[in-house]
């Protein structure tokens, strides 16, 4: 069974969030890039079905040469191939993204590499369209569920459950399918050094993406970044002795009692 | 301690709450000071400076005896604060050139007194099983080496702060600098984001931020941030069946640059052997823009590849063990100086204003304790003049210089260094007048303090031929020995002593000292008796108040109300700091500093007499200008000064002129001197080769705060009248019998065990009979504190503080060095010239 996973590269979003003096971008020369957390899941999962049983795990993502840095995460977990998709560095909506994956996942199967499986995270970490994943699916024509939390195959056909309040909703699909992963599907593995060592070295499949930038229906103004509320934690007290203080905190301040 | 109220006043601010600011607040509590304001920009305990992600290991041996006696205190210090943990460490050797290095690292540690021993593979691998003995042809076990955790110290060190002084310590956290407040020359408050606190005294404790608070008050902290990548790698089901932090000793694998650690179940790799990585200190993120904290930026992939071939090379098993993945990673940015030591002491441009800067954890608790005493009594135990921040003053402070050098020194900081090597970096930054001439005669060029000195001139090479018979067996034919060497020093030394010699720039510092109070100033500076004629010069200890060496210089009364100091280039910085700290608010007493303005070139030999008085107005005979007096002079067409003295026991003078008449003063003199042939002369005979026969002392190599004048053998003064600062000390000193007294040695013989003959270059540990260090009643080891060739006493020298029991001429003992010892006799004990004891060419 081949199975694909699909990433973005995103800036890691775990501090505050300085925008590029046009504001049209992160800027994250301090923070750095990842994936989204979803999307990790998705290469663990592509990983783990695949030592389940047998094939091959793919890794693909669309962004510029930088991104090769999260195919190159993917490949240290133990992905076996990945693709770029290489674009200039401008924006691609999720329309115009899914129709080039769709077109990259035809040319690989005229290239011999049928995937079973194309699992996608149910939303990117930036702009969080929950788009890209549903499109690639119409797009080929096959099956798809969203917003995963445990997968099975069986014989060819996937069982795919999402959370949903006070249960669980389980879904079989045949395969080839699309699945959207959400984060606790599994725990995605910390790479060895030595897979590092040689992910660094091994070569990557660059093609050009199919279609432009944008082609989306919506068009960016600006990117406005939250206000952060940068006030100091305060410790009222210690024990007992602090109930007063929470208390005319509770009245005055927070209003609730 | 509260941290709540930000205070209007507080008798001393420490900016920083990392390990540093912490030790420090601890410690001057402890010394006495009452009301303390610690603040830092980011919360506690972890203000997100380099403190939060150190390694945490403390390897105590170092060449160096400062940084080795820091961090051994500093294990005391972690050990007490039950923040210690004892695991060893063990320095692995890929190659027969660091298996030699490594015998150096025992030679140190057995100088410093610090256990230490080599380790052959076999004991490795039982040690620290996990380790590819394949690949290692053994190591340096250091058994006091262990790790720490600087972040409960620091809260210690809080808590016991605060006890020390009944609640005199305020903690204010999430406290940013904003501006520093100097008037008059003096530090007054500092401005923050909660208020503006007066201040008697700050302190800058802020790691790699200090620059950026020390710009605030017009000063400089030359440091940089740079990276060091690290990552941490587990589980690693190895560890699981051991408790507690660290069951293995930390392994530094040398020669790849490398560390390997345990901690836990996870194995940290630490690398310094990627490319340099300096970061501009405005680039460093605020707290908020960090994912991580500002100073542990995303991991550089690619720097780091070899660095995790290198580590899968060295401990193979642990790293692919299948559970174990890399956890965390980052370029972890730290403080680099231009020279790799810390920056301490008071910024001379502002009272009041201290750094206490690039420290790394492994000697952060003592470096703490010794500025709190250097603040509040004006000495260290443990003499820090190799850290001292006034060592870069007007030459080592620009932002090039310091990246220039950082860049340079990161790839050392594993490397095997040279005790003489040379920066290569930066150069040359400060020249002389004689710097194009003597580059014309192929000057080796060594720099002290940015200035470009002279080692030796390869246009003197003759010379070796020409004293061939009296260098046999002087020179050197191991390659280390003979590294940033060469014989062309010994016939140097033998022409001057023999003809004339010129030499110069010595990179001297010169201090004008004028105003009505001179005098009374100057008298409680120095040991010596300063109130003497004009025109007669005065060589004299300087004392800190223990009795122990600030400096050691010269001073020339040029008139009345003025004199003239003469210091050293290395401690020039200090030199200049100590002095202008010391002048009374109310003195009529002006310091004027000619370090850049006069140049100094040595006329010395027998026939010194000869050259100068054929080119000079005056009369330079023995009667109109006797030894150890100074004149003005005027030699050819320049108006200059001299000093009839010498460092190296021969007849002449230190001609001064001013920097622009240098070059014809240079000519002059080497054109007069054509019928004598004289000599350019390098620095290896000023410093070492001429010295070393006379026995004159050197500051930071024998005289330093830890050894007295009695001890030093410079006690020619007697007890002055007049107060000076260490007097009492000094006084008793002489009084007791000293614990140590320096000697002249020299080595009986040179073979090693494998027959080759080997020369000692300073630093190694000096053996009894039974080849035990030597330690006397106060503690120290007795090590070479010089070591230098003698051509005319036809012997290799060392110097050596010895106790009363071994501080006899004649009696033979032993050095140790590259793991063999040697038979040395003591020539000398005290300050006698091995060389013309009676100074008869100097009087001549």
């Amino acid at each position: 069974m081949n199975v694909l996973a699909c990433v973005k590269r995103v800036p890691n979003t775990g501090a505050k969030i300085v925008l590029t003096d046009d504001n049209q971008r992160i800027d994250a020369s301090n923070l750095g890039f990842t994936m989204s957390p979803h999307e990790e899941c998705a290469i663990e999962e592509a990983i783990q079905q695949v030592e389940a049983h047998g094939g091959s795990a793919h890794v693909l993502t669309l962004g510029p040469e930088d991104a090769t840095e999260q195919l190159r995460t993917g490949l240290a977990m133990q992905a076996d191939e990945a693709t770029l998709l290489e674009t200039d560095g401008a924006e691609w909506g999720p329309r115009a993204t899914a129709d080039a994956i769709a077109n990259a996942v035809r040319d690989l199967a005229d290239d011999g590499t049928e995937f079973d499986l194309l699992l996608f995270g149910t939303e990117s970490a930036d702009a969080a369209n929950y788009q890209v994943g549903v499109r690639v699916a119409r797009k080929l024509g096959r099956p798809c569920v969203t917003g995963i939390k445990s997968l099975d195959v069986e014989d060819g056909t996937a069982i795919a459950g999402r959370e949903v309040s006070g249960g669980e909703e389980i879904y079989e699909v045949d395969l080839p399918a699309v699945v959207t992963v959400k984060e606790g599907i599994n725990e995605p593995r910390y790479a060895s050094m030595r897979a590092k060592m040689q992910a660094r070295k091994q070569e990557l499949d660059h093609l050009e993406p199919a279609g432009a930038a944008g082609g989306g229906t919506f068009e960016k103004v600006r990117l406005e970044a939250p206000e952060t509320d940068d006030s100091a934690a305060e410790v009222l007290g210690d024990g007992p002795d602090a109930v007063p203080e929470i208390v005319e905190v509770l009245e005055s301040e927070v209003e609730v009692l | 301690m509260s941290d709540d109220e930000f205070p209007e006043r507080a008798e001393t601010v420490i900016i920083g709450a990392g390990i540093v600011g912490n030790s420090l607040a601890y410690h001057l509590a402890k010394q006495g000071r009452e009301d303390i304001l610690l603040m830092d920009k980011g919360p506690l305990p972890d203000p997100g400076g380099s403190t939060g992600h150190a390694s945490n290991f403390l390897m105590p041996v170092d060449h160096s005896k400062e940084m080795t006696h820091l961090t051994q205190r500093s294990i005391e210090q972690y050990d007490d604060m039950d923040t210690f943990t004892n695991s060893g460490g063990i320095e692995v050797a890929r190659t027969d050139e660091r298996m030699a290095e490594l015998e150096r690292r025992v030679q140190s540690a057995k100088a410093w007194g610090e256990p230490g021993e080599l380790l052959s593979v076999e004991e490795i691998e039982e040690m620290v099983p996990y380790v590819n003995t394949d690949i290692i042809k053994g190591g340096f076990y250091s058994p006091g080496a262990g790790t720490c955790d600087p972040l409960r110290a620091g809260e210690v060190m809080r808590a016991r702060a605060d006890d020390a002084i009944d609640g005199g310590l305020t903690v204010s956290p999430n406290t940013e600098v904003l501006d520093m407040h100097v008037e008059n020359g003096e530090i007054r408050a500092v401005e923050t984001d909660r208020g503006t606190v007066e201040a008697g005294e700050v302190v800058i404790a802020a790691g790699l931020w200090s620059p950026k608070i020390a710009e605030m008050a017009g000063v400089e902290i030359p440091l940089t941030p740079a990276v060091h990548q690290m990552v941490s790698v587990g589980p690693i089901s190895f560890f699981e069946d051991y408790e507690g932090e660290i069951s293995f000793p930390v392994v530094r694998d040398m020669d790849t640059q490398m560390y390997e650690r345990q901690h836990g179940n996870d194995l940290e790799v630490g690398s310094y052997q990627h490319r340099p990585i300096l970061w501009d200190v405005d680039d460093v993120p605020s707290i908020e823009e960090s994912p991580l904290s500002p100073t542990q930026p995303p991991l550089t992939d690619d720097a780091f590849e070899q660095s995790m071939e290198d580590a899968l090379e060295i401990v193979p098993e642990l790293l692919d063990d299948p559970q174990a993945g890399v956890r965390h990673e980052i370029d972890g940015l730290l403080s680099v100086t231009p020279d790799g030591m810390p920056l301490l002491g008071p910024l001379q441009d502002v009272d009041g204003l201290w750094s206490c800067a690039a420290v790394w954890i492994k000697e952060a608790p003592a470096i703490g304790e010794a500025v709190a005493q250097w603040m509040t009594r004006g000495w260290s135990e443990i003499d820090l003049h190799g850290s001292d921040v006034n060592r870069f003053y007007q030459y080592g402070t620009s932002e090039e210089f310091v990246k220039n050098r950082a860049h340079e020194g990161f790839q050392k900081i594993y490397g095997i260094v040279h005790p003489s090597e040379q920066w290569q970096s930066s150069r040359p930054l400060r020249t002389s007048p004689f710097y194009n001439r003597q580059d014309d005669l192929g000057a080796r060029f060594f720099e002290a303090a940015g200035w470009e000195r002279p080692q030796w001139f390869e246009s003197n090479e003759d010379l070796v031929r020409k004293y061939n018979a009296e260098l046999d067996g002087l020179l050197r034919g191991n390659e280390w020995d003979s590294r940033w060497w060469s014989p062309i020093i010994l016939g140097e030394h033998l022409h001057m002593r023999e003809h004339v010699g010129m030499i110069g720039d010595m990179g001297f510092g010169k201090f004008d000292f004028v105003g009505s109070d001179v005098v009374d100033y100057l008298e409680t500076m120095a040991v010596g008796r300063v109130d003497v004629d004009v025109g007669k010069t005065v060589y004299t200890p300087i004392l800190a108040e223990n009795g122990g060496f600030v400096s050691d210089l010269t001073m020339a009364r040029l008139g009345p109300d003025h004199y003239r100091v003469i210091t050293g280039g290395a401690a020039a910085g200090a030199d200049r700091a100590w002095f202008g700290s010391h002048i009374p608010d109310d003195a009529d007493v002006t310091m004027i500093d000619r370090t850049e303005s006069l140049c100094t070139l040595g006329v010395w030999g027998p026939d010194a007499r000869e050259v100068v008085q054929s080119v000079t107005e005056e009369d330079m005979s023995h009667e109109a200008f006797p030894p150890y007096s100074a004149q003005e002079i005027t030699v050819g067409e320049v108006d200059a000064w001299a000093m009839r003295l010498s460092y190296v026991g021969e007849l002449g003078w230190e001609i001064y002129a001013p920097m622009g008449q240098g070059q014809r003063l240079w000519d002059t003199i080497a054109e007069a001197g054509e019928a004598y042939d004289i000599r350019p002369v390098g620095m290896g005979v000023y410093g070492t080769t001429g010295r070393m026969e006379k026995g004159y002392r050197l500051h930071g190599h024998e005289l330093e705060l830890e050894y007295t004048p009695a001890e030093a053998g410079l006690t020619f003064h007697g007890v002055k009248d007049a107060d000076f600062i260490g007097k009492e000390a000094y006084a008793e000193a002489i009084e007791e019998e000293n614990a140590a007294t320096l000697c002249t040695l020299s080595v009986d013989d040179h073979a090693s065990e494998s027959g080759e003959r080997r020369f000692m270059l300073g630093n190694e540990p000096i053996l009894d009979e039974s080849g035990e260090v030597i330690v006397d009643d106060h503690g120290r080891e007795s090590y070479v504190t010089s070591a230098g060739t003698g051509p005319s006493v036809g012997k290799h020298l060392l110097m050596a503080y010895l106790p009363p029991e071994y501080a006899q001429e004649g009696q033979h003992l032993q050095v140790e060095y590259m793991g063999d010892q040697y038979p040395v006799t003591v020539e000398v004990a005290g300050s006698r010239p091995l060389f013309d004891p009676e100074n008869e060419r100097i009087r001549s």
